[in-house]
């Protein structure tokens, strides 16, 4: 039941994953802030904070904790909401992390696959989120080993 | 390097010669047979996969046998895989909840 990921076009990143839980219950968790916090961030990040304006054309915001302390805001704006099947919204972070404004579609099949797919406004922006993780690894790994260092240093 | 790497597995055709290959070289002619494509459309495909540094052609001036070449593969799976574990956490963080609260 592990999540599989794949570039079906090449401005595009899909996931698609099983859940034990009915399709009703899979779009509650992803639009309800008090359950959002619960579960939704990638490795090492927490939402910490979720404002959601349910309705087409209205807003979301999410300001999430990461690694280190540091925070990260993101936002967009719902495009189709048809639960319990069919979520888009666009979404964009502060501090562009990555280029533009990406287009999110969550569809909800069978009880239940979630097929999360990321459409990017290039194939270069697409790349480097795709890449991200990556690097981010490598980044906090470095970053543990300075602290590891500097402790090292003080002692 | 790795742009042209995932644009040359973006196409469904592309992705299903690169699994025959994974079973061993094979010609244009063997490679067209399961395609509803004619062999120029093949090599068309395989130029891509070719330029991209995906698949290989051998010396052999009769056969020129496709190989797979796994290296950028291997580089694109990684990329993947490393997302496909940055995310899955989360997941399980959502598979818990679900059991939670029934």
């Amino acid at each position: 039941m592990s999540v599989t990921v794949s570039t079906p076009s090449p401005r595009e990143i899909r996931m698609v994953r099983t859940f034990a839980a009915p399709r009703e219950r899979v779009f509650a968790a992803l639009t309800e802030p008090a359950l959002l916090k619960n579960w939704y961030g990638a490795k090492g990040w927490w939402l910490t904070d979720a404002e959601i304006d349910l309705r087409v054309g209205g807003a979301w915001r999410f300001v999430s904790a990461g690694p280190g302390g540091i925070t990260m805001a993101s936002g967009g704006v719902y495009r189709e909401i048809a639960p319990p099947s069919r979520l888009v919204y666009t979404e964009r972070f502060d501090d562009q992390w990555y280029a533009g404004e990406s287009l999110v579609t969550a569809e909800l099949t069978g009880a239940t696959t979630l097929t999360t797919t990321l459409l990017f406004e290039t194939r270069e922006i697409r790349d480097h989120v795709l890449r991200s993780p990556m690097e981010r690894g490598l980044g906090e790994s470095y970053a543990r080993l300075d602290t590891l260092f500097s402790e090292r240093t003080e002692s | 390097m790795l742009d042209a790497t995932f644009a040359a597995l973006a196409d469904p055709t592309r992705r299903a010669i690169l699994t025959r290959l994974a079973a061993g070289e094979a010609t244009v002619g063997e490679l067209a047979a399961p395609f509803a494509m004619s062999q120029p459309a093949i090599s068309k495909h395989l130029k891509v996969l070719e330029k991209a540094g995906l698949v290989s052609r051998g010396r052999d001036a009769q056969r020129r046998p496709v190989r797979l070449e796994p290296g950028p593969l291997k580089t694109a799976t990684d990329w993947l895989e490393s997302y496909r574990e940055y995310w899955e956490e989360s997941y399980q963080r959502l598979d818990a909840l679900l059991k939670d609260n029934p």
